[in-house]
Order: C-alpha cells, then structure tokens, then sequence
C-alpha cells in the first residue's frame, strides 16, 4: 500500500534519510524505531509531505504522492503526533471534528461521528464533547488527539511517538486501545517509536533505522531471534531478552492441545510472558487455556516456554513463522 | 467557578459602564457644569470653552484616532502576517529593526516631525499617529504568530489545512491576545497623541487644554484633561474586555 | 545552489528601489529665501556634482549592486559599508549645496532637508542595519553600525560642513536657549527618575513578596498609564495652583517643572515597580532555596542571588521609562517646564519649521542615545549572569 524506493532526504549537508526502500502492507501495523537521528520521523513525515523527499518516489496504491495535492493527501490520513498537538482554543468536539469540517462532511454525520470516536477511546461523550484540551489530562488529550486522527475514517494512521510523554500506566493503556482499534478497522499504521518494547507489543513489522538506512525489517520474533546487526541487539536489550522473546508469542501458540487441567483459564492471545508472570503466581506448572469463545484450548507447561518446538505443540510450523 | 470567579469580570464590567457614563455625562453635561467653573476661577472671563462644542471635538478625536489605528492594524497586521510567511521571512529582520527602533522615538517628537514634511492641519496627523500606532501593532503581530506552539501547527499541516485555514482558524485566533495588546498599546498612544495633534492643527479634545495654557485659561484646561482622561479610560476598559473575550476559552 | 544566481538580498533591492524613486521624483532640499516663504525644491541630480556628488554617489552606485552580491563575509561587509556611506554622504552632499545656495543669498535664506533626502538616508542606514543582522551581529553590533554612521555626522557637524543648512543655522541663532534646553531637558528626567527609583524599587520588591501589594498598586499605575500626558499635565495644574496658593513662598506653582517632575514620575513607576517585581518573580526557586541550603542570610541571599539574577529585567523597565520620560518630558513644555519641547512648540505655534526640527530632533537623537546606553547596560548585565543576550526578559 506505501512503497519507498529509493528514497533519499538531506537537511543542507547532513543526509536524514539515505536510499531507504521498503513496502507497507494494507492492513500492516508497520513501527519504525531507531536512535534519536536515526531518519525515523523524517521517513514518517515525508509520507504525508510535511517534509517532501529530495530523491526516489513514494508511492501510496501505486500513485506517486509527488503528483497529489499536499492537503488533500494528508486529509486521507491520520497524524498523531507526541505533544499531541491539540488547538487549544477549540472543543475537543471541535479539535476531532477537523478534517471532517475541512472535507465538508454534514454536521449531524460529523456530530454522530465524534460520539462514536469518543466512545471508542472511552471517552464519556457527555463530559467531555464540550471540554477545552487544558481541561484534560495528558493521556485524555492524547486519546482525542487519536480520536482527530481517526476521524474521518482514514485508511492510512501517521503516529510519531504518540504515547512517549505518558506515564506508564497510561501508555499502556492506550497501547491495547490502539491495538484493538487497529484490529477492529483494519487502518494501515506507520508508527515512529524509540521503545522497543512498545515496538514488540504493538508491531506486526518492525523496521530498524540507523543514520538514515533502514537496518532490518522484519517480524518482532525475527528482530529478536535474528537480529541484523548489533545495534538492532542493543535496541533490543540483552538483559530481558528471554522476557521480550516469550512477549511474541501467546499461549495459544504453545499449548498442549489434548490436555486438560483445572484452575483459572487463561487466553489463548495472552502473550507468554504474562502466562509465566501467572504460573510464579500461583506456584504452578500448568495453566488451562481456553480459546476466544471460552471453549477448553490445552494446557501450557512451564516447560514450554523455555523450549517452543517440545513435543506437544499443536499450532505447527516453526516459532519464526511469526505472530500475525 | 461562579462566586469568587466571577467578582473581577464583574467589577470590570462596572469600571467600563461606569467609564462610558462618566464620559457621555461630561461629553453632553460640560455646558451644564459653566456655574461650577465660574464659582471656582472668579477671575476667569469664560469659563466654559464655547468655540466648539465637546461633543464634535470628542467626535473629531475619535475619528483621527479610529482611522489612524484602523490603518496601523491593517498594515502592521498586514506586514507582520507576511514576514512570518515562508516568502516574506527574509523582511523580518528589517521590520523588527524599525519597529523597535521606531518606538524609540517620542510620538511627540514624531508628530512634530510630521509638519515640516506635510505642513499643518489633521492630515499631517493622520499620518504621523498611523506610523507610530504601526509600530506596535508589527511587533506584537510578529510576537503573537511566533508564539503559536509549534505542535499545534505541525498538527494542523498535518491534518491537512491549507495556508489559509491555518492562518485564520489557527494562527490568528491563538495570537489574538498580543495581536490585541499591540492594538491596546498603540491605540492609547494614538489617544494621547492626537490630543497633542491640536498644536500641528488637527481639531482634537487637545484644542481646549492648548487654548487654555496659551491664554492661562485654567478651566479650559480641566474640561479638555477631564474628557480625554475619561475617553482614554473607557477605551482601555474596553480592551480589558475584548482581550477576555478573546481567551475565554483558556477561562474555563 | 544554482536556482537563484543572481538576486541575493531582497531587502536590499527594496531598499535600493526605493531609494532610486527618492532620488528622481521626490526633492533632495528645499531652498527658500527666508524662514516663512516655503521653498523650492532642489532635486538630487541638481545638486549632485563635482567631488561633492561623488561623495553620495559613489556609495550609491555601490549599494545599487549590493542586491546581488553573494551573502559571503565580503558581500554582507561591502554592503554594510556601502550602505553606511551612502547615508553619511548623503548628509555631506546636503552641506556642501546648502553652502553653494548660500552663496550670492541673503542671510535669511534657508536649505534644508526635504522627502527624498530623507527616504534616500534610511533606505541607507537600514540597508547596512539589515547586512548586519544578516552577518550575525547581535543588537549591540547592530547598534555599532548606527554608532559609526552617527560618528562620521557628527564629524561633519563638529567640522562646520554643514553649517550653511538651516537647522544648524537656527542652532546658530540660538546657541544658548539651545545648551540650555539640552541640559533641561536631562534634568527634568532625572529629577523624575529620584523619586520613582526610591518609590518605585522598595514597591516592587513589596509587589514581589506579598501578592495583595501587587494586586492593589498595578491596577492604579496601569490607569495612570492610560491617561494622556498632557492630561495629566493639566488635571495637577489646578491642585498645584491651589496649593501654591495656599502656601506663599513656597515656590510650588501649577505651571513650571514641579507639576512635570510630578506627572513624570507617575508614568515612570509603572515600569521600574512591575520590572522589578518581575525580575525577582523570575529568580528560579531551587536558586535561592540552594543559596539557604549553604547558610547564606536573607540578606545576603538579596544582595548576592536576588539581585544580580533581577538585574537585566530591572534595567529594561529603567529603559522603558528614561525613554519614555524623555519624550513625556518635551510635552512637559506646554506647562512651561522648558527643554527641548519648548523649542519644538515655540517652533509649531510660529511656523517655524526649522525650530520645530531644532527641538524635535535632539529629542529623538536624546532617547535613541538613552535606549543604545541602557541596552548595553542590560548586555552586559545579561552576559554577566551567563544568559545568552537577546533572551532577557521584555
């Protein structure tokens, strides 16, 4: 859906963006991440032509964007940004109604529309529809922020560090937010971060960048498993590297499918991590799994998590085959 | 949110009706007032400056000061929008320079300077207070856009606003308020200046103060001070409440 | 690189264009037989001649080429320079015609500087302001360009170049009152400034501590601020007489400096009390509260933290009211307090044109000077405390 070829950026003598190609599949949740100066923003930011490419095409359903109006090509997209960039002189029902208004959507589709985006970021509509942005918190004015970008049902979502400046906790919940919205619409998203866990939690592609040249693309087991080179290791960490390796993959993955056993289930798209967080809690070996409709899935082994291809393991295929 | 909040609007409410009614009642109620000039300068012969009513002298000041702030915000609003345009960046400089430099100069010594150029009468002050109200009006307009937080504009190109929407939905809304004060500041200027504007021969609420010093006439001089004080006052209230208006949105 | 050769510096064609227009339709000099006949104009390309002409041309036909020179050290530096001369041969041009005029006039005749002299000199000093900025000097360096051109005026003038031209003869005519009226003028600011400095700090430092000063004196100062000078000037004639009146041989009178020293001091509180409750405002908490840690008294806390950290935002306010108490100062003349304004309305109310310039002009050369002193004061005070300069506060 978004193809770089050769694409090539310089701010005067420093060269931001170097030769970089690589392809975005409809659908994609596509990170890219790298060391502050890396061309990570730069490679965002050139697909919605706030910086346009010095050389190479960018080409979006195979139109090169060179060739469309910039406010056009960018009213098709959503963009979020880390300081969210809220105009604080207007509602939050205003600041999401943006690019509806500019696309000259009617008011009650606009109106039904901003109920519906609030809902979906948990936002009480009544309480906050008529609210100013200096009267949110932070991880509110980010969830409209979102919520703006979304708005007119774009197929492509620009994010550019967008939960960086929020506490842990909020992070986390907009991360699962963002992931099931992603799930649920099916948008392509191009998602600039510097965390690698976020990357690993949120990606189905992750694309390294590194003075300007993308490193490695390729899937959150495959950055962990085969890592290109060793800075693509240090972005990864070498302490909780087993941790970050079990976060992949879920439980549904290595569960014993003809097993049965007793307890609290757990499910099955719970990543492994949280699976062996809970068997040290509750001082056990074995966890029943059930699937999405609470139907019996297996068991999980503690065994199973340290080795992925143990006898038992019904998903098939080799672990690398990746999670999406 | 309602009791403790709202006491200063109420009270600037009041010094801007309060203003306003001072003003008209001086402005129509001057003639009335001759007995009491009378009883407190005995020696003075009139008492009342009669050559023009107030009410065209308070008319004629306003007009020179609305047309030349009228002016000055059109052009100095115009000039500051351009030179922070991409096309008009490279001027910048060269305006802040006059503008600083510019409001270095007395208005008095502006004003003056305007008859040898265009000689005497309302015009030569019309221009003159124009230029000097210019000043800070380029200034803060320039301050005011450069204040926009640059998170808001990345958003808003990103969004997909073209240069005009971001400038009017966007950028000049957010810079109101030192836009404003910019207006504020040249606009008091202008109101004190045109009464100075008497001496190069604009008709102005100065005229009386200027007769009455020359001809050692001191109620002329109090019935001309009292109005232009009051005149001025009410128009500073009346800033005090637009730029409330304009940031309401920040009062929530 | 290569998509603009040839036009480099837009300001400076604004500049060079608008000085051409000056220099073809508008009038370099007026020339008229006596004070109160007005003049005949005297276009450039009439009194641009000889060593004199080429004087103000040379520069001129140098900045006709600053446009185009490349934004290198040597293009901006040959374009201050061009610019600055330009300016400075323009005033030597004028001095040299107005004594060719003079000769085989009478006494009376007049020549003095009209429109396009004028349009031509700033399009000059402005070009080289600009090339200056655009070399990276900072406000100071700025300042220095102007300093410079100012120099090579001030040589002419000391050198009697330009005495032939009106203004210098009105000066001539009246050497003293003017000396005067200079010291004056500088006087009746001053004698405002002790006042407000012992009134206006102690309210400030007040306006900083304790919140209900600052709520209850900025909204009175703020008015007094709104009302016009001249005013305010009339509204304390009237109590003033009163009193004086009330109290024969006290010299207080409602015309004369007293009522000017007071009504100054009124405008120049506000800012020397709001700069100074500012300043301390911005002394950064961890600052001070360190400065207790290591066991300094309040007092010495005051002196050595308090002080020099408000210092720059202080000398701004001292900034805003000498030049603003220069200019108050020159209306201060309509209630007889003399200066400089005295000359200037003496010169409106007789149509005497080159007066009003003799009065007006010291009046801005006055402030200008007083705005260049104190912001080097505020540089060094700024560069003193480690801030970068031009990141003091208003």
């Amino acid at each position: 859906m978004i193809d770089f070829e050769r694409v090539t950026k310089r701010f005067g003598s420093w060269t931001a963006v170097d030769a970089v190609s690589f392809t975005v599949a409809e659908g994609e949740f596509r990170v890219l991440i790298g060391p502050s100066g890396s061309g990570k923003s730069t490679v965002l930011r050139m697909i919605n032509r706030l910086i346009p490419a010095d050389e190479g095409a960018i080409r979006i359903d195979g139109v090169d964007i060179a060739s469309l109006k910039p406010e056009e090509l960018r009213r098709r997209m959503g963009y979020v940004i880390q300081s969210v960039g809220l105009f604080p002189h207007w509602t939050v029902e205003r600041n999401i109604a943006t690019v509806p208004g500019l696309l000259g959507w009617p008011r009650a589709r606009i109106r039904d529309r901003v109920t519906e985006l609030l809902e979906l970021l948990n936002l009480d509509p009544r309480r906050y529809r008529g609210a100013y942005p200096h009267q949110l918190s932070g991880g509110q004015q980010q969830r409209v922020g979102v919520a703006r970008a979304l708005a007119a049902e774009p197929r492509i979502l620009l994010m550019d560090e967008p939960f960086s400046a929020l506490d842990p906790i909020t992070r986390a919940s907009l991360q699962t937010e963002l992931s099931a919205i992603h799930r649920r619409t099916g948008t392509t998203v191009v998602f600039v971060t510097h965390d690698m866990d976020e990357a690993l939690r949120l990606g189905d592609s992750i694309a390294v960048m590194d003075h300007g040249r993308l490193i490695q693309c390729a899937t959150p087991l495959d950055i962990l498993t085969r890592p290109a080179s060793p800075l693509v290791r240090d972005l990864v960490g070498r302490e909780e590297w087993g941790l970050k390796r079990l976060a992949v993959e879920t439980v549904g993955d290595r569960a014993r499918r003809q097993e049965s056993v007793t307890g609290e289930p757990l499910a099955a798209e719970t990543p492994l991590h949280r699976a062996l967080s809970e068997m040290v809690a509750r001082g056990t070996e074995r966890l029943p799994v059930v699937d999405g409709d609470g139907r019996p899935a297996g068991v999980l082994h503690l065994s199973d998590l340290v080795r992925p291809t143990s006898a038992g393991t019904v998903s098939g295929g080799p672990a690398a085959s990746g999670t999406a | 949110m309602t009791g403790v909040g709202m006491a200063p609007r109420d009270f600037l409410t009041d010094r801007l009706m309060l203003g306003l009614v001072v003003l008209v009642a001086l402005v129509l109620g001057m003639p009335s007032l001759k007995p009491l000039f009378a009883t407190l300068f005995p020696r003075l012969d009139r008492p009342l400056y009669e050559a023009e009513s107030f009410v065209s002298l308070t008319l004629d000041h306003m007009a020179l000061v609305g047309v030349s702030s009228l002016a000055a915000i059109l052009l100095g609003g115009g000039a500051g929008i351009a030179v922070t345009r991409p096309w008009g960046r490279e001027f910048r400089g060269l305006l802040e320079t006059v503008a600083t430099m510019g409001q270095t100069f007395p208005p008095v010594a502006v004003l003056a300077l305007a008859v040898p150029v265009m000689g005497f009468g309302p015009e030569p002050a019309l221009i003159a207070l124009t230029l000097y109200a210019l000043l800070p009006v380029v200034e803060n307009t320039v301050a005011g856009l450069d204040g926009v937080p640059a998170p808001v504009l990345d958003s808003a190109r990103g969004l997909g606003m073209g240069p005009a929407e971001m400038l009017f939905r966007v950028e000049l809304p957010l810079a109101a308020p030192v836009i404003l004060a910019g207006i504020r500041t040249a606009v008091i200027i202008n109101v004190g200046t045109a009464a100075i504007a008497s001496t190069v021969g604009a008709k102005t609420l100065g005229l009386p103060i200027i007769v009455g010093l020359n001809g050692s006439n001191q109620a002329y001089v109090i019935q001309g001070a009292l109005i232009v004080a009051a005149l001025a006052v009410v128009i500073d209230a009346g800033f005090d409440r637009l730029a409330g208006w304009l940031t309401r949105w920040s009062q929530r | 690189m290569t998509s603009r050769p040839l036009l480099h510096n837009r300001v400076a064609l604004l500049m060079v264009l608008a000085a051409a227009v000056a220099a073809v339709a508008l009038p370099f000099l007026g020339f008229a037989p006596n004070r109160l006949l007005s003049g005949r104009p005297v276009p450039l390309w009439a009194a641009a001649q000889g060593f004199d002409g080429a004087i103000a041309l040379l520069p001129g036909l140098a900045l006709l080429a600053t446009p185009f020179l490349r934004p290198t050290r040597t293009g901006l530096g040959l374009t201050v320079v061009a610019g600055g001369l330009f300016t400075a041969g323009l005033v030597w041009l004028a001095g040299a015609q107005a004594a060719a005029l003079a000769q085989g006039a009478s006494a009376a005749a007049r020549t003095s500087f009209a429109s396009g002299f004028w349009v031509m000199a700033a399009a000059g000093l402005l070009t080289a302001i600009d090339a200056a900025r655009r070399l990276g000097l900072g406000a100071i360096g700025r300042m220095a360009v102007g300093g410079a051109v100012a120099a090579l005026v001030a040589l002419q003038l000391a050198s009697g170049h330009l005495d032939a031209l009106s203004i210098l003869k009105e000066y001539a005519n009246r050497r003293e009152i003017f000396a005067d009226a200079v010291l004056r003028h500088a006087m009746l600011v001053a004698a405002a400034l002790v006042p407000t400095l012992l009134i206006g700090i102690p309210l400030g430092v007040a306006a900083h501590r304790v919140q209900a000063v600052g709520r209850a004196v900025f909204p009175v100062l703020n008015v007094v601020q709104t009302v016009p000078s001249i005013a305010l000037f009339g509204l304390l004639m009237a109590p003033l007489a009163a009193l004086g009146a009330m109290l024969p041989g006290s010299g207080i009178s409602g015309v004369g400096p007293l009522p000017a020293v007071i009504a100054l001091t009124f405008y120049s509180l506000l800012p020397i009390v709001r700069n100074t409750a500012v300043g301390l405002d911005g002394v950064p908490a961890p600052v001070r509260e360190a400065a207790r840690g290591m066991g300094l008294t309040p007092g010495q806390i005051f002196l050595r933290v308090d002080l020099p950290l408000a210092l720059p935002v202080f000398l701004s306010g001292l900034r805003i009211t000498v030049v603003q108490a220069v200019g108050l100062a020159a209306v201060a003349a309509l209630i007889g307090a003399g200066g400089l304004g005295a000359i200037m309305f003496q010169g409106l109310f007789a149509n005497a044109l080159d007066l009003v310039l003799l009065g007006a002009v010291p009046v801005i050369l006055l402030a200008v000077a007083a705005d260049a002193l104190l912001s080097i004061g505020i540089a060094a005070a700024t560069h003193s405390i480690g801030v970068l300069p031009g990141r003091s506060a208003p």
